[in-house]
């Protein structure tokens, strides 16, 4: 799982989980060596409605070391996806099946 | 009349009370009961390894309860866990929305599936997303 997103200005430290502004971050032309990338939403192919926050095997394809939820603009997953995602995390942190930071 | 609403209640029992998990499920499935909800499933997760440490824990014993009802019992039981202290964690979702969204987003499906048994009849019909999205990529890089 490709996790360099770092190449991005990142003010402060964190961002936002749900940052549906920039699609397309650098135009495709400063990052030069972009990993291959998923267009794809993989929620959509397998036909999931419905995401588990109990399935930490799942959840965890979309937690890099540091804890942080994948951002789509990686992952490729469309925004509806990405939300139920998102909430599956937060859920399954909050009763400790996941970390909310890794240090 | 309003349907009953769904609930799945995880809660996370002290792992050195262990031969209190099945009591302690029992006692919460009885005051459900009391209340006037169902307890559709009552599932032992078994003993996992906490993501961080709760009260000093570093694991716990997992428990799922589905739970059907009005809401009031919900309260009812989220009270008793709170004032105990052998429930280290607990987290209730209402899981009967999401679910009958899921449904309902099968069906259309399905029912779209079997509207158009052959797919992709005319040219690029059914990818023509798919290409012009692609060249928009390449062209900006």
């Amino acid at each position: 799982m490709s996790t360099n997103y770092e190449d991005r200005p990142r003010g402060g430290g964190g961002y936002d989980s749900d940052d549906d502004g920039d699609r397309r971050p650098m135009g495709g032309r400063g990052g030069g060596r972009r990993m291959h990338r998923r267009r794809v939403c993989r929620f959509c192919i397998d036909k999931v409605d419905l995401i588990d926050f109990k399935d930490v095997r799942l959840l965890q394809n979309y937690l890099p070391e540091r804890g942080k939820i994948l951002p789509r603009r990686i992952s490729g997953n469309c925004a509806t996806h990405q939300r139920m995602l998102a909430e599956a995390i937060k859920r399954a942190r909050n009763i400790a099946l996941l970390p909310y930071t890794t240090d | 009349m309003q349907t009953k609403r769904q609930y799945e209640v995880v809660f996370i029992v002290d792992p050195t009370a262990d031969d209190e998990v099945s009591k302690l499920t029992e006692s919460f499935s009885q005051i459900i009961t009391d209340q006037g909800g169902v307890v559709t499933k009552a599932e032992p997760m078994g003993k996992r390894q906490l993501a961080y440490e709760i009260n000093h824990h570093k694991d716990g014993t997992f428990v799922l309860l589905e739970i059907e009802g009005s809401g009031g019992e919900i309260a009812e039981l989220e009270r008793r866990m709170r004032v105990n202290d052998r429930i280290l964690r607990y987290l209730t979702v209402r899981v009967d929305e999401d679910r009958r969204r899921a449904e309902k987003l099968k069906d259309r499906r399905a029912r779209k599936a079997a509207k158009r048994p052959e797919r992709g009849g005319q040219s690029g019909g059914s990818s023509r997303r798919g290409p012009s999205m692609e060249f928009a990529e390449a062209s900006s890089e």
